[in-house]
């Protein structure tokens, strides 16, 4: 596929390029997501993601730039995050500061002026030199725009952010355009990917939404997952792994407040690997299980689970877990 | 294949998937993207442009089974005869030899004569179960069914030895060609008409008095119930705070600029945090009124994300909080038990007031909406229309939804007109349109 002048993205030529892409730097894609990221590029929309928190919906735009090897620009949104934070700012404390250092000779240059109106003019003429891209401060989304190859832009929890914003972002996310007002309308080269993730704290108004192409992310089921902490936590035995996975897939049946995510996973096969356990047992879990669950209510429901939960983990592969509905790992 | 397209957007439409033209185009870029090879793909990329929650992903997967599943044909064929048109053709026969094409068994064939023949019936403008019937016949009209039986009759009428035999196999031809019409408009009315006729229910029942529901439509009120919390809770779920250009915040301003060596180019205004909406529900669960009440106590229930700080007591002698069942029970079974306990005894406002006066008081304050659902009626007891003054003072504003029309306030023992002169607003309930007017009025004073 030649390269694409609008677009400029060489890699992204298939479906299974997306996924081979991914798993180059360590991001085990699914067909869905590889589907979005690679309809994403070819229809230059935005991605947005939802899904419960931990299952890396950061992660992929993390690893989307890493594997294109495009800077990634990261918008934290929160309450009360306005254009200020996201889109560009004037230096002010820097046009403070030349202006105090320009004083004297502004003295001299408009002093030289006989009337008022040519000192005026003279005035005008500075202006345009404080108000020009020296002085601009620019923050995430202007960025993005200038990459000249490209970038990725993660706007990240965009559900956390005021209703004002997501309405301004829509400009922003259609056009792949930024006007300031003093210089002129700044036009993105190469469009960024953008992503953008939720996690529902509050409903998307339709009109974001309907602008996005829409992904979720939710929990793995046993085959992906083992190959997220193979991947991720490489010295895992694979006996410990097979039994880690179901353990947690089936503390994510059980009735908790918080079920573990993918991260939470992560970290507790690290965890094990640090205490040197080669395969569950019911002491082991018992002391770990607050880096899995977050919730002292949900640690006490599961604690009473956990001789049923290691059992079935251990026990024989074939009878206890594709019974209940595992894809085996091929 | 841009009709199979344009098709499938419209049996997503009348299922509530609220697909816009532009993401019409971008499913159209997204197919001529991927093409329609493969389906699973098809289906993903379709999902991801078309489906924008994970409730619309659930129809569109469903959806997607449905209409593919007999339009795969189609969408084959349309590719095949662009590539080979003279092969294609071959392989339709006319429909003048529909026995012969029945009698041949070829499964492709027929299917394929089938859906030519549902879409020259023009299938895909099914909007009720009961045209079923009627496009099945135009389907195997359109498939030459005249001659079929022309045939038939012929053959009862034939006094050869053979004519009995054939007459049979026709007739046998005949249920079969029938009954596959049957099923093929079957699946067209799930794909394009379901969605509408349950869009014409919920309108229907949306409008119905809230006393004459029997059990069937309880359900679709439920999940009426729940779309209305959703429109509201997005409609007011706003940040509450407001910007008050005008006041400077002298004190922030100045932090602010302290590295600027105090010259104000942040400037921050002053903010008034608007309140977060307080209700507090006084329900009349005696048997008059108890069906209302349930739809009330369900639809604020389920604002719970756009309004947390929700109040219920239920009175019919006695008045008790109820929060602590609606919290501990399934909807249902709390109702039950909140009629069960409370729904006896003769109807008593005055005492009500009075038991609201002494135990809860302190749980009205200046930003509540107390919110009274009842007729009013209260057996000729003293109304203590003096205590409802005094709560009406306390709150915010002092709503009451009446399940009596105006022409009923004031008749016998309805002590309305002694409560009216309290009240920022009495009126009339009788829709789930009704309630939910006066819901969204009572978040829309919140602002």
């Amino acid at each position: 596929m030649a390269k694409d002048i609008s677009t400029g993205y060489e890699p992204l030529s298939s479906i299974d390029a997306v996924t081979a892409g991914l798993a180059t730097v360590g991001y085990i894609s699914t067909r869905e997501i590889s589907t979005a990221v690679f309809l994403a590029h070819g229809l230059r929309k935005p991605i947005l993601i939802e899904g419960p928190a931990g299952v890396g919906k950061t992660d992929l735009a993390q690893s989307l730039a890493k594997w294109l090897s495009l800077p990634v620009l990261r918008l934290q949104c929160y309450e009360g995050l306005d254009e200020g934070k996201a889109l560009y700012e004037w230096k002010y404390g820097k046009q403070l500061l030349y202006t105090q250092i320009l004083k004297e000779k502004l003295n001299e240059l408009i002093g030289s002026a006989d009337n008022l109106s040519t000192s005026l003019g003279k005035l005008a003429s500075f202006e345009d030199l404080f108000f020009s891209e020296q002085f601009l401060e620019s923050r995430p989304l202007l960025t993005a725009m200038q990459q000249p190859a490209g970038s990725v832009l993660l706007i990240d929890e965009i559900d956390k952010s005021d209703e004002e914003f997501e309405a301004f972002l829509l400009e922003v996310l259609s056009d792949y355009q930024v006007t300031v007002p003093e210089i002129g309308t700044i036009r993105a080269n190469v469009p960024p990917l953008v992503i953008l993730t939720s996690n529902n704290v509050r409903e998307l108004g339709d009109a974001l939404k309907r602008r996005c192409l829409h992904l979720h992310i939710g929990f793995p089921d046993a085959a992906r997952e083992r190959m997220i902490v193979q991947a991720r936590v490489p010295d895992v035995s694979d006996i410990l792994l097979k039994q880690l996975v179901s353990f947690v897939q089936g503390v994510r049946e059980t009735d908790v407040k918080k079920r573990p995510s993918i991260s939470e996973t992560v970290d507790w096969a690290r965890t094990l690997l640090l205490m040197h356990t080669t395969a569950l047992d019911e002491e082991f879990v018992r002391t770990t299980l607050n880096v899995l669950l977050k919730h002292e209510s949900d640690i006490a429901a599961v604690s009473k689970e956990v001789p049923r939960l290691v059992r079935e983990a251990t026990g024989p592969d074939k009878a206890g877990r594709t019974a209940s509905g595992y894809p085996e790992l091929g | 294949m841009e009709r199979t397209l344009t098709n499938f957007i419209r049996a997503l439409r009348s299922c509530e998937v609220r697909v816009s033209t532009g993401e019409a185009l971008d499913a159209t870029r997204a197919v001529a993207l991927i093409g329609y090879g493969d389906r699973s793909l098809l289906k993903d990329s379709l999902g991801c442009v078309l489906a924008k929650s994970d409730q619309e992903k659930q129809v569109h997967d469903r959806l997607f089974d449905l209409y593919f599943s007999h339009s795969g044909s189609q969408a084959d064929n349309a590719a095949s005869a662009t590539g080979n048109a003279a092969e294609d053709g071959a392989s339709q026969p006319p429909p003048e030899d529909l026995v012969e094409l029945l009698q041949s068994g070829d499964e492709s064939a027929i299917s394929t004569a089938m859906e030519r023949a549902a879409e020259a019936a023009g299938i895909d403008n099914i909007r009720f179960s009961t045209q079923v019937a009627y496009y099945a016949q135009q389907i195997i009209k359109q498939m030459g069914g005249e001659g079929l039986q022309q045939r038939l009759l012929e053959a009862l009428q034939g006094r050869e030895p053979g004519d009995e035999a054939e007459a049979q196999d026709l007739i046998d031809l005949r249920r079969d060609l029938t009954m596959r019409a049957r099923e093929r408009a079957e699946r067209a009315f799930d794909v394009f008409g379901a969605g509408e006729t349950q869009q014409f229910r919920d309108d229907f029942a949306a409008e119905k008095r809230l006393n004459a529901l029997d059990r069937y439509d309880m359900e679709r009120m439920k999940g009426l119930i729940a779309k209305i919390a959703k429109r509201l809770a997005v409609k007011h779920s706003r940040r509450r705070r407001k910007r008050n250009r005008g006041q400077l915040d002298v004190r922030r301003t100045m932090r602010a600029n302290a590295g600027l060596d105090g010259v104000p180019f942040n400037v921050i205004w002053r903010q008034k945090k608007k309140d977060r909406p307080k209700i507090v529900a006084i329900c009349d669960v005696s048997g008059s009124v108890a069906q209302y009440v349930r739809f009330l106590l369900l639809l604020l229930y389920s604002l719970a994300d756009a309004v947390p700080d929700i109040h219920a007591f239920a009175f019919s002698h006695r008045l008790k909080p109820v929060d602590d069942i609606l919290a501990d029970n399934e909807f249902e079974a709390a109702m039950a038990k909140i009629i069960r306990e409370l729904g006896m005894g003769s109807t008593d406002y005055g005492q009500a007031w009075s038991d609201l006066k002494v135990e809860h008081e302190s749980i009205i304050d200046r930003r509540t909406t107390v919110i009274v659902l009842g007729d009013g009626r209260s057996n000729y007891g003293d109304p203590r229309a003096d205590l409802f003054r005094d709560f009406a003072q306390r709150a915010k504003s002092m709503i009451w939804l009446n399940s009596e029309g105006r022409s009923q306030w004031g008749t016998g023992d309805s002590a309305i007109p002694r409560y009216l002169p309290f009240c920022t607003q009495m009126s009339h309930v009788a829709t789930l349109k009704d309630l939910e007017r006066a819901v969204d009025e009572v978040l829309s004073a919140y602002g």
